[in-house]
C-alpha cells in the first residue's frame, strides 16, 4: 500500500500535502498531475501537513491533488558507466533524455543514468567464504581508464560473508554478481549497482588522513603560489567577467586526478555546452584518452528548475565519493554555489522561516561547511588511498567579498582563490589577486623561494602605491628595481596564456626549474643603470622568459630559454 | 465548463484572493466587474483559496467581481499573423488592428535541454563597427546594454532593429515612455522594417504586471520563430524596469527581500528569461540584446550585477557610444577567426592605440608636452572616434575595417603599430 498524501497547498517550487502515514524528513514523494509525477523532497513537517520542494515546475497542481510518499531518501545511482555522463541534478541522462522528448526539458521524465543493456568485462577479486564488509570490493570492471571497483554496498551494515561470486565474464549491471549470507544467515544479492542518498557522506574507508601531497593544476600561479591538496577544498570567489567559469574549465582540462566531476550549479547552458562539445576531441596527455571518459557533467543551469540546483551539488560529490571509494583521486569543481546558496534562499523564503543576513538562512554557514567536509583524503580498508578535492566558485553580489556566501565559504576551506576585477581589467589572467589569495597546503616549488617571491610581491605593490602619488620621478632607483622585480615575477610567471598549448600548462617539474631561475632574479643584486635602463633590461628580461614560457619541456628550445634568461642576469649581476 | 466565483475575499495591490477549490496553480482566470474586465493568473494556492495577480491592477476592483478560471496557463500566439503588429504587455492588439484568433503557444515555458544546443559560430552583422569589428554579436548571445538614463540607447536598439542581418526582430518594452514606443514604432515603419518585427510593448502608464509578462510573450514568440529555423534577435528595454516590477510584486506579496528590496529570486527570475538565448542543433536561433539601465551608474546595483553574471559580456553607452574598454563580447572570438585574415589583430592593435589615445588626453589635461607620438595620437584618436565610434556610422564589417586601415596609414608609419608585417604588406593603403 502506498503512503498517499493530499495536497493542501502551493507556493512556486513549494507544495503542502497533508499525511495519515508517518513519513521521512528528505524522502521522495511525487505530486502528481495531468498523468505526470513530479518528484519532490520532504523538507519540512508540521503537524499533519508536510512541507516538499518540487524539482519541476509546479503549473496545474491543486489542491485535493495526490502526491505519494516513498519512504526512500533523494539517492542517487551508482554503478560502472557513469564516467563521460551528462547529467542534471536529479540525475537524468540529458543526452537520452533529448533523445525521448526532443529540445525541452519536459517535466516529470526521469530515466536511470546508467545503461542497462551494456556489458561489462566483470573479473571476481574474492572467492567464496571471505568476509566482507560495506564499501570492500567484490570484483572489478574495466570502465574507460579506470577501474571500477563493484563493492558491498555501502549501505549494508556489519559482516557478510561471500556465498557465491560471478565467475570471469560479460555482465549486466542488474546481474547478481554476488551472493552475501550476514550473520544472522540472511542472504542478499548483489549487482553492479547501487543507490546512495546524497546528502549523507559515504563513510565506508579506514580512517581521514591529511591532505599533503599537492594537486597539480598546472596552473603556475596555482600551483607555485596559491596550491591546492589532493583531498583539500578551495574556493574561487570574483565579481562577473573576471574568469571564473574559465578557470574551472582550464583545472578541469589539465588537472593531474583520475576523474574530474564537473558540477554545474545555476550557471549559463553555454558553457556546459562547451565542455560537452569538446571534452570527447580533447586527448588527455596521461592517458591517451579522450578527457570525457574521466569526467562527469552534473548539470542545473540557471534556467532549469531551483530546487533541483541544490540536488545538483549533492548528486556531484555522492558520485565524486563513489569513485574515492575505489581509490581514486577525484577532483569536484561546483560552479557556482552561490546559486546553490540562492536556491536555499529562496525555499527558505517560501517557508517563511526567519531570515538572516541578506536573506540567507541562519543555517547558510553549516550547510556550506558540511558540503566542503565532504571533500578530505582517506585510507580505505584495502591499505590504498583516494581523495576528493572540492574546488567551488562563489560569485558574491556586486564583486564583494563580504557578504554571506564568501565568508560561510572562506571559514571551511584550506586555500582562497579570490580574483580581482582590477587585474582581470588589465587582462592579467589568470586574474587571481596574488596579495589577497592564501592557502594552507605546501607547494610543488622550494618554501624559501615562495616566501621570496611573496615579500617581492608587496615590496613592488608598496611601491607601486607610493608612485601613485609622488610619480616615478619622485622614486629612488632601488624602490624602482623592487617594483620592477615585482611586476616581472607577475607578468612572466604569474600570468599565463591559456590559448598557448605548452604555456597553458605547465608541470610541475617545470615550475620547479622555471620557479628557479626567477627566483634567482628575484634574488640578485641588480647593476642598472638608472630607471629607463632598468625598464628596458627588465622588458627585455621579461620577454625572453615568455618566449621561455612557450618552449616545449624536454626540447632543445626550453635549454636555450633558460640559457637566455641566465645570460641576461650575468650581465647585469651586482653581487657576481 | 469552468466553474465562477463572485466574491473577493482580500484585494492587496494587485493580488487578490477567492475561494475557490477546484483552481489550479498557475491557471489563467478572467476577472470582470462592471468597470473592466481583466487576466488574472493563480500565484499561490492555500487549502481552499487562491491568490490569483491581476493583470490590471487592483484599482477599482470591487469585492463582487466575478473570476472565472480558464482552465489553462498563460499563451501567446505566435504565427506570421503577428508580424508588423504591436501589442501591449496582455497580448491585447496596441494598433487598432484586429484580435489574433488562435490557440497559442504557452508562455515561460521549459528550458532547452544542453545537449541540444550547439557552440554558437554565427556572427550577426549589425553593421555598427564598435559592434562587428570590436566586440562581435554571436548568434545565441545574450548581451546587456549597461547605459545610464539618458544616453541614447533607444536610438541604438532601433538602429540595430533597422540593420541587423536575422529573419525575424521581437521587441519588447517594459515601461517604456509612451513617446518611446512612438519613436520605436515610427522609426521601424518609415524604414520598412515593420514588417518582419513583432512588439509587445508595455508603457509606464500600464498595469505593473503587464511588465512582467512582456519578455515571456516576446522569447515564446521568439522560440516559436527559431524552431521552424529562423534566426530572431530579441531587443528588450529596459530590463531594470522588469526587476522593478518583480520587487514590486515580491513585497505586495509579503515576500522577503534580500537586497535593496528585491527578491531573493531576482537572478534565477532574470536567468529564466537570458537563456531562452539558443543555438538549436538543427534548427534557428535566438540572439537577445537587453538594456539595462544602471540606477546611479553603478554597476554593483543588484539588476545590472545579477545581469553581468548571466550574459556573456555587456555593452557600455557612454556619451552616446560604445565604450571600448569594459565593453565585451564573450563569444567574439568564436567567430572573429574566420570573419577576415586582419581582423582580430587589427582590432587588438585599433584598441591599444585608442587606449594610448586616452594616456595622451589625460596627459595634455595635466599640461604635459606632446611629443611627436602624442600627436599622432590625437589624430588618430579624433578620427577613430569620428568614423567608427560614432553611432550613426553604417558599414559592413569589411568596409569598416578597411576605414581602420585607412585611418592607420593617415596617422601612423606601419612599423609603429605593431601589426605583422605579412598583414601589413596585404592590407596597408598604397600612399
Amino acid at each position: 500500500m502506498p503512503n498517499v498524501g493530499r495536497i493542501v497547498a502551493v507556493s512556486g517550487p513549494l507544495v503542502t500535502a497533508a499525511f495519515e502515514q508517518p513519513v521521512v524528513q528528505n524522502e521522495v514523494g511525487y505530486a502528481e498531475v495531468d498523468g505526470l509525477r513530479l518528484k519532490a523532497e520532504l523538507i519540512r513537517v508540521r503537524g499533519d501537513t508536510a512541507d516538499l520542494q518540487v524539482f519541476e515546475d509546479t503549473t496545474g497542481l491543486f489542491v485535493g491533488g495526490r502526491l505519494e510518499f516513498t519512504g526512500e531518501m533523494l539517492s542517487a545511482e551508482l554503478g560502472p558507466g557513469l564516467l563521460g555522463l551528462v547529467v542534471d541534478g536529479l540525475q537524468n541522462p540529458l543526452v537520452e533524455l533529448a533523445e525521448a522528448s526532443g529540445y525541452f526539458l519536459a517535466r516529470g521524465q526521469y530515466l536511470a543514468p546508467i545503461d542497462r543493456e551494456r556489458f561489462w568485462a566483470f573479473t571476481p577479486s574474492v572467492e567464496a567464504g571471505a568476509s566482507v564488509r560495506a564499501g570492500d570490493a567484490l570484483g572489478t570492471v574495466p570502465e574507460g581508464v579506470v577501474e571500477h571497483r563493484i563493492m558491498v554496498p555501502f549501505g549494508w551494515t556489519g559482516w557478510w560473508t561471500v556465498r557465491e561470486v560471478a565467475e570471469a565474464g560479460d555482465q549486466r549491471v542488474d546481474d547478481v554478481v554476488a551472493t552475501l549470507e550476514d550473520e544472522a544467515g540472511r542472504t542478499r544479492q548483489v549487482t553492479m549497482v547501487q543507490r546512495w542518498p546524497v546528502k549523507v557522506p559515504i563513510q565506508a574507508y579506514r580512517e581521514r588522513l591529511r591532505p599533503d601531497r599537492p594537486l597539480v593544476t598546472k596552473i603556475r600561479i596555482v600551483d607555485t603560489l596559491f596550491p591546492v591538496a589532493r583531498g583539500g577544498t578551495y574556493c574561487i570567489p570574483g565579481p562577473f567577467g573576471a574568469g571564473k567559469t574559465v578557470l574551472q574549465q582550464l583545472t578541469s582540462r589539465h588537472a593531474e586526478v583520475d576523474v574530474v566531476i564537473v558540477a554545474a550549479c545555476g550557471e549559463r547552458a553555454g558553457e556546459v555546452v562547451e565542455t560537452l562539445r569538446e571534452f570527447p576531441e580533447i586527448v588527455d596527455p596521461r592517458t591517451g584518452r579522450s578527457l570525457m571518459e574521466r569526467t562527469v557533467i552534473v548539470c542545473n543551469t540557471s534556467s532549469m528548475p531551483v530546487a533541483a540546483r541544490e540536488a545538483s551539488v549533492y548528486t556531484a560529490v555522492t558520485v565524486a565519493e563513489y569513485y574515492r571509494q575505489m581509490g581514486l583521486h577525484v577532483l569536484l569543481l561546483a560552479d557556482s554555489t552561490s546559486r546553490w546558496a540562492q536556491a536555499l534562499r529562496e525555499v527558505s523564503g517560501r517557508l517563511e522561516e526567519i531570515p538572516g543576513e541578506e536573506a540567507f538562512p541562519a543555517y547558510l554557514e553549516s550547510v556550506v561547511a558540511a558540503f566542503y567536509e565532504r571533500g578530505g583524503l582517506v585510507s580505505l580498508r584495502d591499505g590504498s588511498t583516494g581523495s576528493v578535492t572540492i574546488g567551488g566558485t562563489v560569485s558574491p553580489a556586486g564583486g564583494n567579498f563580504e557578504e554571506p556566501v564568501t565568508q560561510a565559504t572562506l571559514k571551511v576551506v584550506g586555500a582562497f582563490h579570490g580574483l580581482s576585477r582590477a587585474r582581470s581589467d588589465a587582462r592579467r589572467y589568470p586574474a587571481i589577486d596574488p596579495l589577497e589569495s592564501w592557502s594552507h597546503y605546501a607547494g610543488v616549488v622550494d618554501a624559501d623561494d615562495i616566501a621570496l617571491a611573496r615579500t617581492v610581491l608587496q615590496e613592488g605593490n608598496e611601491v607601486a602605491q607610493m608612485m601613485k602619488v609622488v610619480g616615478e620621478e619622485g622614486t629612488g632607483l632601488d624602490d624602482f628595481v623592487s617594483y620592477l622585480k615585482a611586476e616581472y615575477l607577475d607578468g612572466a610567471y604569474l600570468q599565463q596564456d591559456a590559448f598557448d598549448d605548452v604555456d597553458g600548462a605547465s608541470s610541475a617539474e617545470r615550475q620547479a626549474v622555471v620557479f628557479g631561475e626567477i627566483a634567482r632574479v628575484l634574488r640578485a643584486a641588480l647593476r642598472l643603470d638608472g630607471k629607463d635602463a632598468a625598464r628596458r633590461w627588465f622588458q627585455t628580461l621579461t620577454q625572453a622568459t615568455k618566449e621561455w614560457n612557450r618552449a616545449p619541456w624536454g626540447e632543445e628550445a626550453f635549454d636555450a630559454g633558460r640559457d637566455r634568461v641566465r645570460e641576461l642576469l650575468e650581465g647585469v649581476r651586482g653581487d657576481a | 465548463m469552468h466553474k465562477a466565483y463572485t466574491r473577493l475575499e482580500r484585494i492587496a495591490g494587485s493580488v487578490v484572493a477567492v475561494k475557490a477549490p477546484d483552481a489550479t496553480y498557475r491557471e489563467l482566470a478572467q476577472v470582470s466587474w462592471p468597470g473592466g474586465t481583466s487576466l488574472a493568473q493563480v500565484i499561490r494556492l492555500d487549502g481552499e483559496r487562491a491568490f490569483l495577480q491581476v493583470f490590471a491592477g487592483g484599482r477599482g476592483l470591487p469585492t463582487d467581481a466575478r473570476v472565472r478560471f480558464l482552465g489553462r496557463p498563460m499563451r501567446v500566439p505566435a504565427s506570421d499573423a503577428l508580424l508588423g503588429r504591436v501589442f501591449d504587455g496582455a497580448g491585447r492588439p496596441r494598433d487598432r488592428g484586429p484580435e489574433i484568433e488562435e490557440e497559442g503557444v504557452d508562455i515561460a515555458g521549459p528550458s532547452v535541454n544542453p545537449a541540444k544546443r550547439i557552440i554558437p559560430r554565427t556572427m550577426v552583422r549589425t553593421g555598427i563597427p564598435m559592434i562587428d569589428v570590436f566586440n562581435t554579436l554571436v548568434e545565441s548571445q545574450k548581451l546587456p546594454i549597461f547605459s545610464v538614463p539618458g544616453e541614447p540607447y533607444h536610438e541604438l536598439l532601433a538602429r540595430i532593429a533597422l540593420q541587423a542581418e536575422v529573419d525575424r526582430i521581437v521587441l519588447g518594452g517594459m515601461g517604456l515612455k509612451h513617446d518611446d514606443y512612438l519613436y520605436f514604432r515610427d522609426t521601424l515603419e518609415e524604414a520598412g522594417a515593420l514588417a518582419r518585427t513583432v512588439a509587445f510593448i508595455h508603457t509606464a502608464a500600464d498595469p505593473t504586471v503587464e511588465c512582467l509578462l512582456v519578455p515571456d510573450m516576446v522569447l515564446a514568440v521568439a522560440e516559436r520563430f527559431a524552431l521552424r529555423g529562423e534566426r530572431v534577435l530579441v531587443l528588450l528595454s529596459d530590463m531594470t524596469n522588469f526587476a522593478d516590477a518583480l520587487k514590486e510584486v515580491a513585497i505586495t506579496m509579503e515576500q522577503i527581500p534580500s537586497n535593496r528590496g528585491y527578491p531573493g529570486d531576482l537572478y534565477s527570475q532574470l536567468a529564466a528569461r537570458y537563456e531562452k538565448a539558443v543555438d538549436f542543433d538543427d534548427a534557428g536561433s535566438i540572439t537577445i540584446l537587453a538594456v539595462t539601465t544602471m540606477p546611479g551608474d553603478d554597476v554593483t546595483h543588484p539588476v545590472p550585477d545579477n545581469t553581468g553574471y548571466i550574459t556573456e559580456g555587456q555593452f557600455y553607452l557612454r556619451d552616446g557610444r560604445i565604450e571600448p574598454f569594459g565593453s565585451l563580447s564573450r563569444l567574439k572570438q568564436l567567430v572573429n577567426g574566420t570573419t577576415r585574415d586582419d581582423h582580430r589583430a587589427l582590432m587588438n592593435t585599433m584598441i591599444q592605440l585608442y587606449a594610448a589615445y586616452r594616456e595622451t588626453l589625460e596627459k595634455r589635461a595635466m599640461g604635459f608636452r606632446m611629443s611627436e607620438w602624442d600627436e599622432q595620437l590625437l589624430r588618430y584618436g579624433v578620427g577613430f572616434e569620428e568614423r567608427l565610434m560614432d553611432l550613426e556610422v553604417d558599414l559592413p564589417l569589411e568596409s569598416a575595417l578597411d576605414v581602420g586601415w585607412a585611418l592607420l596609414a593617415e596617422c601612423f608609419e606601419p612599423e609603429q603599430t605593431g601589426l605583422a608585417s605579412a598583414l601589413i604588406e596585404r592590407h596597408w593603403p598604397a600612399r
